[in-house]
């Protein structure tokens, strides 16, 4: 039976970095990033919108690099630094990203928010001066039905300025 | 993209304030739940997870049409883990949005109507066992003919209707009005045109999937949910669960986007709350992204015919409308969208004598209702090209054309809507003058179109018959602090912060400085809702008069005390009042005014206050391919007065986004009742790198009636997006497609046609005969110019 296949499952100890800090975890090997992050750590400012991989609204970061983590699985993730929104701040101070998106109204329902600022982040860490078109592309993967985008463009480009 | 400043601060502006120096208002302010959601620290539904939750899983039918002939969960109820198990039989009660079409079950136990009609629900330990519950369980049906097409249903049904109740075979609606007499003017008219138009459906994709969370403590239900209104679930699980309101609450989470989505009462609010009380545990159920392409209430694919007579220079003498709604398989919003399709076109232009038929039928599809706009921006579609094509019949220029028929602040239509503030020709000059309409070039592949809408600030009717306010504030001041309570739902459009502002205007603070409880029916009074944009206009009247109300109690007390306001903090003006007055609590509500028509059906498309818009679609289109790229979109939005020019642009920007979603490729259809493209990747929806550059213009009209005379800005924008994407195709190749949405398949085959000397043009070529019932013949308001808003 199903059920029975879904109970027996094989389970592994993992040690995860998540945000700098190691996190201890008994999981069954199935259990995506996405699950483990939100269900098993707390962690729920991660999101999803599919949970299939096509909508970019779970997005963390892996080694600076944007991935989709309701397609990734824990056990591949062994030593690897993950970040989550969680740990985009700098303890109570705003990553500048952060404030801009704020200022500039670039989150209306803030769903899809956590994704584009972490894989804005990952743009800016490896292009401090992107262009629009650069922008766009690298941002291409996450959707947002609210804003229409203009205003995440815009944020973007404020944080870059202000980082420099 | 903003290339300019934002429009300058208020106190140059006419109007109720104007001339005051407003603080607050006018500024562009961060929204006040902004570091929330930009530090994930704010809570979405599916983010709640209380102590010992079971999780659900709800098993849908998998036929179109069917009749259930029984159903097994002896073999789910055993599986370990599994908790409890609810079919039809536990939850007989009908329910619906509107009191006309209550024909909905949470689960379905005599019949499923579509593929994804709830039939079971499990409570489990887990999701994953959840499901193999739902797999677990066995169901007989007798599968009947499915109805798939608005002609099928007008058509005798080869089995049984899919509902029991509506017009002949599987009509659900019919709306038959006359207002003035067109026929006899069509007969005098210089010149008469007839056209048919298609636009096709598609839904919401919020890109949080629905999630509603229910526990049960001291025989009280507590629901939290991503709905866009939580009064009507809470009457919704009142009358399911039949349990007095008091001993329901709800509560809205953090929402991650509704457009109208979110709307109805769901099944899984209901379940949820359900396997609650039976089992004493909190229950959640989170909607698939499947499921949600399944629950839809989306925008009704509607075919449409339109007749117009016109006078030699273009004024419009009179014109007969007519409309088909594939409604799905239940009645949603359905009878209110029907009237929607025929309501607005008089509010953006002067129609003397009118005709409107509307039809509304059931087929087995996921059931449609609101989309932003509601059954408005298919007549726009067919309204603004229609009239492009009379122009061009006429030799006269389109914009002209639409110029010469706007309509006039301070007027009432021919069927008796109330018309104040109005922006058009406002909004038209703008984005004429910046986009350089007038002065563009003849060039083959690339062109420019234009197009105009209005929308409703708030419907002037509520969704169920009485006469309390739509829009209830309380504000609490102690000890220097504020709070201010309502039951408003922000979606994200930024209603806390409108909320917020306006009563930190009234008393001198800072938006942020107001503490906000909303959107729980234990803890605030009602407010009806984020739908038809009514949140700013209605909850912010409420809002202004219980700030006003406070600001005359500490005014008060300050001077009693022989002081100015103006001199002293607002902590120690509280303290003097509260010293004064004992607890400071005062309360601000807003009713629309009665302005509906005196003829059945008029209470659809009153409102206090109709926003309006104008936009230039600026694309290059290849012949070759018939790809379309969108080069820029120029709007200019009369949103009466911007309380937050910053949310105002965000709306306008979203709107045009959705638009041109809807106009280029989204699109919700079916093959045997399953949905063609249930995921994110195959429904296609604008990324980044599809969206155009935007230019907003805000327009302000001061509306006499709106909070700073500010209108809605959330819906009206989206609407002439598509039918100035059709204008600028033509401009560029010169094929008509009266059909959204507008992919390239069908530009190749209008430019086909062209080539083969047949009409330049792909669209639907017949509206079908349907049996109107006789038309209700109203007569027209009183036609005096001296009649303002306030006298009529
Ligand atoms: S949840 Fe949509 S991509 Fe992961
Ligand atoms: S802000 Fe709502 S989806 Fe992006």
């Amino acid at each position: 039976m199903k059920n029975e296949l879904a109970r027996d499952v094989e389970r592994v100890v993992l040690f995860l970095d998540v945000n700098g800090e190691r996190r201890d975890l008994l999981l069954p090997v199935h259990k995506t990033l996405l699950e483990v992050l939100r269900e098993d750590m707390q962690l729920t400012g991660t999101k999803h919108g599919c949970e299939l991989g096509e909508c970019g609204t779970c997005t963390v970061l892996i080694d600076g690099r944007p991935e989709l983590s309701c397609l990734l699985l824990p056990v591949q993730l062994q030593g690897r630094a993950i970040t989550t929104i969680e740990g985009m701040a700098h303890g109570a101070e705003l990553h500048p990203l952060q404030t801009a998106f704020a200022e500039l109204g670039a989150a209306q329902c803030g769903y899809c928010t956590p994704g584009i600022l972490l894989s804005a982040r990952s743009l800016l860490e490896s292009n401090a001066k992107p262009s629009r078109d650069e922008i766009r592309e690298a941002l291409a993967g996450n959707l947002c039905r609210c804003t229409g985008y203009t205003k995440i463009i815009e944020a973007i480009e404020l944080a870059a300025g202000r980082m420099k | 993209m903003r290339d300019r400043p934002h429009p300058p601060l208020r106190g140059d502006l006419p109007g109720e304030r104007g001339g005051e120096n407003l603080k607050v208002v006018g500024r562009p302010l961060p929204r006040v739940d902004a570091a929330a959601k930009v530090t994930g620290r704010a809570m979405y539904a599916d983010d709640l997870l209380p102590a010992r939750t079971l999780h659900c899983r709800i098993l849908r039918s998998p036929h179109p049409h069917a009749r259930i002939l029984s159903i097994d969960t002896s073999a789910a109820r055993r599986i370990p883990g599994v908790v409890a198990v609810i079919t039809g039989s536990d939850l007989p009660i009908k329910f619906g949005i509107l009191p006309v079409t209550q024909d909905e079950r949470a689960l379905e136990h005599e019949k499923v109507r579509y593929v994804g009609d709830p039939i079971a629900a499990v409570a489990a330990t887990d999701e994953e066992i959840a499901a193999a519950a739902c797999d677990a369980i066995a169901v007989e049906y007798e599968v009947l003919e499915p109805v798939m097409s608005i002609n099928a249903a007008l058509g005798v049904p080869k089995d049984e209707r899919i509902q029991d109740y509506g017009g002949p075979n599987n009509v659900h609606k019919f709306v038959a009005l006359e207002f003035g007499e067109v026929e006899g003017v069509f007969e005098r008219a210089d010149h008469v045109r007839e056209d048919v138009f298609f636009f096709q459906g598609n839904t919401h994709l919020p890109m949080e999937q629905h999630s509603a969370v229910a526990t049960y403590i001291d025989g009280k239900v507590t629901l939290w949910s991503s709905t866009q209104v939580v009064h009507y679930v809470h009457r919704a699980l009142a009358k399911v669960l039949e349990l007095p309101m008091h001993r329901i609450r709800v509560i809205g989470a953090a929402h991650g986007g509704g457009f109208g989505g979110k709307t109805d009462p769901f099944a899984h609010e209901i379940i949820v709350a359900k396997l609650a009380m039976m089992t004493g545990r909190p229950v959640k159920c989170t909607l698939t992204r499947e499921e949600v392409f399944y629950a839809h209430r989306g925008r009704h694919p509607v075919l449409m015919w339109v007749r117009t007579g016109v006078t030699r220079d273009g004024q419009i003498t009179a014109m007969h409308f007519r409309t088909a709604l594939d409604g799905g398989a239940y009645g949603s919003y359905g009878v209110a969208s029907t009237f929607y399709t025929g309501a607005l076109q008089t509010v953006t232009y002067d129609i003397p004598a009118y005709r409107f038929e509307g039809c509304r039928v059931f087929t087995n599809k996921p059931p449609c209702g609101p989309k932003r706009g509601h059954g408005t921006p298919q007549p726009r579609f067919a309204l603004e090209l229609h009239l492009e094509k009379i122009a061009h019949d006429l030799g006269i220029d389109p914009v002209e054309l639409k110029r010469r028929n706007f309509v006039k602040p301070d007027t009432r239509t021919v069927n008796w809507l109330r018309v104040t503030s109005c922006g058009l020709e406002e909004c038209t000059e703008k984005v004429m003058v910046a986009s350089r309409f007038r002065e563009r070039k003849k060039q083959a592949g690339h062109g420019m179109g234009f197009a105009i809408s209005s929308y409703l600030s708030g419907a002037g009717t509520a969704i169920y018959w009485n006469d309390m306010p739509h829009s209830e504030v309380q504000i609490k001041v102690d000890r220097g602090g504020v709070t201010a309570y309502c039951g408003a739902m922000d979606i994200g459009q930024g209603s806390d912060s409108v909320l917020a502002t306006i009563v930190a205007e009234e008393l001198g603070l800072q938006p942020a400085d107001v503490r906000l409880v909303t959107a729980d029916t234990d803890t605030t009074p009602i407010d009806l809702g984020s739908y038809s944009s009514r949140v700013t206009f209605m909850a912010g009247n409420a809002a202004l008069e219980a700030a006003r109300k406070m600001r005359a109690l500490l005014v008060e007390a300050v001077e009693a005390g022989g002081h100015r306001f103006e001199d002293v903090t607002f902590e120690e003006a509280s303290i003097l009042a509260e010293a004064r007055f004992g607890t400071l609590a005062t309360a601000g509500s807003y009713t629309p005014p009665k302005i509906a028509g005196p003829y059945k059906g008029s209470g659809v498309g009153p409102s206090p206050a109709y926003s309006y818009s104008a936009c230039v679609v600026d694309l290059d289109a290849d012949a070759r391919t018939g790809l379309i790229t969108v080069n820029k979109v120029w709007i200019a939005h009369d949103v009466g007065r911007a309380i937050n020019p910053l949310l105002v642009e965000g709306q306008v920007e979203g709107s045009v986004y959705m638009g041109l979603g809807e106009a280029l490729m989204e699109e919700q259809a079916f093959r045997k009742g399953l949905h063609k493209w249930p995921s994110m990747l195959e429904y296609k929806s604008p990324t980044f790198l599809d969206m155009p550059e935007v230019e907003t213009f805000i327009v302000e009209t001061i509306d006499p009636e709106g909070p700073y005379g500010a209108k809605e800005a959330g819906q009206g924008p989206l609407l002439p997006v598509p039918p100035a994407v059709c204008a600028a195709l033509h401009d560029a190749l010169g094929v008509w497609i009266d059909e959204i949405p507008v992919t390239p398949e069908k530009v190749v085959e209008a430019l086909r046609r062209k080539e083969k000397g047949e009409p330049a043009r792909y669209g639907p070529s017949a509206f079908p005969s349907i049996p109107y019932p006789p038309t209700i013949k109203v007569e027209p308001p009183p036609k005096d110019p001296s009649a303002t808003a306030a006298s009529i």
